[in-house]
């Protein structure tokens, strides 16, 4: 008999797999993509068009809103981002992103054309289709909105499917909105856009507040019957969560029809590097978006 | 499964068949500390001689075997327009873990199922995991050692083969067909009644020898029922915030990622390092916000996730009850009684 042990290479042997689970190549694959468009929408954020080259894996290449994607930039860093285009545009998405750290950072100083790797798509996502023939709400702080872009779109394709669609925006101050270009738009599809800023400056003639504020408002023209039909979708920074779930749940919107969007530093999109963790749930796998009432049963969630 | 019995003497002829031809990983002295007593760690060894298997514990598990504490995810070739990646998984021959404990085997089988049984099996530890071929080896219990508390103690599967001492011979058992074809290189006879005995005896003697123990009894709800507890606020003022425990944990696996651009500028390269959950920037997001900025809390965190988050997705705890972290920690945290303080069972 040969004593000598027979190596296992995995990389051929998956090929000869079809289950998922024997797939080591999805590990670390990367579509490889383009940067055809930067647009500047506040001094601190961009939002980025990136197309993958490959035309067919453009094509097949399909997400929900709420769901993200790993962005790579060779040499420079790996990123998550929720995806804020419309799902109907397939590999052909749009990131809206902040300044905030070395990769974005970096991303700020290029131009396009530029060659970047996106990984995914990963996540869960916001159930668009069971709010089907329900109103909903959907409520923004700051770049929450960045998510959100991608279920306003879905709303405006599937404009017929939905009762009232309501849009909550809360700023800083009017410099920091984001995608004031769409707003007619958004209105122009029956979508009520509410927003509101902490602080004014001399340009602004809406309203001035916390979000809550407006909710308030908003709420009080509607009835009872109203928020038995009503779904909401809540983006935003961790302490504005609680304040307007807690609205929501005061007009007994049941927390399994409230979801949240949970940012968390990930590495691997993957559910293997532990850093988006919640107690002990990866935020990668069962989130980012989340039911409320699964929120309340996280540990240091919010 | 298969039994066989074999003389002490043929333990030596074994490894030598296994040596000629293979690379052999085993427990291996390499110094003593300042009371004298052996260190022992887990090396590349071609002489029998030079391997221990009367050992206490390693320092560091085998870890860097199959999840090395840094290893190239991708490299990159940078182009006048664009870039290449290349992925390789890093191994290029099947490795022989000669004298793995009970616990050691475990913490394998617990890692396989989040690293290969789940959504994204990654490929870098499964390479390695598929060309490991391992014989275990019982153990003495040493008074760090709580993992008959864990349920790890005796392992069930995860190896080719696991050596039990029965006084002048081996009981073996024969998990794979490579194992068996091995052990007839060697003289081996089949087990008689009085080898039963002789393996069950020394099973029961070894249970009387341990310890520590920790009581996992609703752990999971008696965490989430004290997770606000002041218990933890005293061990969280203890740790150093050093995150020796992770690196010495058989099963700890988080990471971080980094990507570098080569001194050449023509190419960089995408690299992972373990982590630990207990160092300061580990939740930590772009832009500056920590989710969990005090030590306490990420020390909670790590016993969350360990003996609570684990169980809650496969039923059974994370930690193996090896001791390694309590040994190593430079402030003296000891599981057994971080669990005991939680339950407020102290003495």
């Amino acid at each position: 008999m040969d004593t000598h042990l027979k190596f296992t290479d995995i990389k051929t042997e998956g090929r000869q797999k079809s289950h998922r689970r024997d797939d080591f190549e999805a590990f670390e694959f990367t579509y490889k993509s383009e940067i055809t468009n930067i647009h500047q929408l506040t001094e601190m954020e961009n939002l980025y068009r990136i197309q993958i080259l490959d035309p067919e894996e453009r094509k097949r290449f399909t997400f929900q809103p709420g769901q993200f994607l790993m962005l790579e930039l060779p040499g420079i860093g790996e990123a998550p981002f929720s995806i804020s285009s419309p799902p109907s545009r397939h590999g052909d998405v749009e990131l809206c992103i902040r300044k905030a750290g070395n990769l974005t950072n970096f991303l700020a100083k290029i131009s396009r054309g530029t060659h970047v790797g996106i990984r995914g798509p990963f996540g869960t996502n916001f159930p668009m289709e069971k709010m089907h023939s329900q109103n909903i709400f959907l409520i923004a702080g700051g770049l929450g909105l960045a998510p959100l872009r991608s279920a306003i779109a879905y709303a405006q394709d599937n404009r017929s499917r939905f009762n009232n669609v309501e849009i909550i925006y809360g700023a800083k101050d009017p410099s920091q909105l984001l995608f004031t270009y769409q707003y007619d738009t958004w209105q122009a599809d029956d979508i009520n856009l509410n927003i509101i800023v902490e602080k004014t400056d001399p340009s602004w003639k809406g309203p001035v507040g916390l979000i809550t504020k407006i909710l308030e408002e908003i709420f009080s023209k509607k009835d009872d019957d109203f928020f038995k039909n009503t779904y909401a979708i809540v983006c935003g920074p961790p302490v504005m969560f609680k304040f307007v779930c807690n609205m929501l749940g005061q007009k007994d919107i049941p927390m399994q029809k409230m979801f949240v969007s949970l940012e968390r530093r990930m590495h691997c999109g993957m559910g293997k590097c532990c850093r988006c963790n919640v107690g002990s749930t990866y935020t990668c796998l069962k989130g980012p978006v989340f039911d409320y009432w699964s929120v309340m049963n996280l540990k240091e969630a919010i | 499964m298969i039994f066989k019995v074999f003389d002490k003497k043929e333990l030596k002829k074994l490894f030598d068949v296994l040596s000629s031809d293979n690379s052999i990983v085993g427990p291996v002295e390499i110094g003593a500390d300042r009371n004298d007593q052996p260190i022992y760690a887990f090396s590349l060894v071609s002489d029998f001689n030079n391997i221990k298997l009367n050992y206490s514990t390693t320092k560091l598990p085998a870890k860097k075997f199959f999840l090395p504490f840094k290893e190239d995810l991708a490299t990159f070739t940078i182009k006048e327009h664009g870039w290449q990646k290349n992925v390789d998984y890093n191994i290029d021959r099947p490795y022989i873990f000669f004298g793995l404990h009970a616990c050691d085997i475990n913490a394998l089988n617990k890692l396989d199922k989040v690293l290969m049984g789940s959504t994204y099996p990654m490929p870098y530890y499964a390479a390695k995991r598929k060309n490991m071929f391992i014989v275990g080896i019982d153990c003495a219990p040493q008074p760090y050692c709580f993992c008959r508390s864990m349920g790890s103690d005796t392992v069930l599967h995860g190896f080719d083969m696991f050596l039990t001492d029965i006084g002048e011979e081996y009981f073996a058992e024969i998990l794979s067909d490579t194992a068996y074809n091995f052990l007839k290189k060697i003289n081996t006879r089949d087990p008689v009644e009085a080898d039963h005995f002789l393996y069950m005896k020394s099973v029961s003697e070894k249970n009387k020898k341990f310890t520590a123990h920790v009581d996992t009894t609703d752990l999971t709800k008696i965490l989430d029922m004290e997770f606000q507890s002041e218990v933890w606020k005293h061990w969280g003022q203890q740790c150093l915030a050093c995150g020796t425990c992770s690196n010495v944990c058989p099963t700890c696996y988080c990471y971080g990622v980094e990507e570098t651009v080569d001194i050449n500028l023509k190419s960089a390269r995408k690299t992972k390092s373990l982590y630990s959950c207990n160092l300061i920037d580990f939740a930590e997001v772009a832009g500056g916000h920590n989710f969990r900025p005090e030590q306490h809390i990420r020390l909670k965190y790590r016993y969350y996730h360990k003996h609570r988050g684990f169980v809650e997705a496969y039923e059974e705890s994370l930690c193996v009850g090896c001791g390694r972290c309590g040994e190593s920690c430079l402030a003296g945290i000891r599981v057994p009684e971080v669990i005991a303080s939680v339950r407020r069972q102290e003495d």
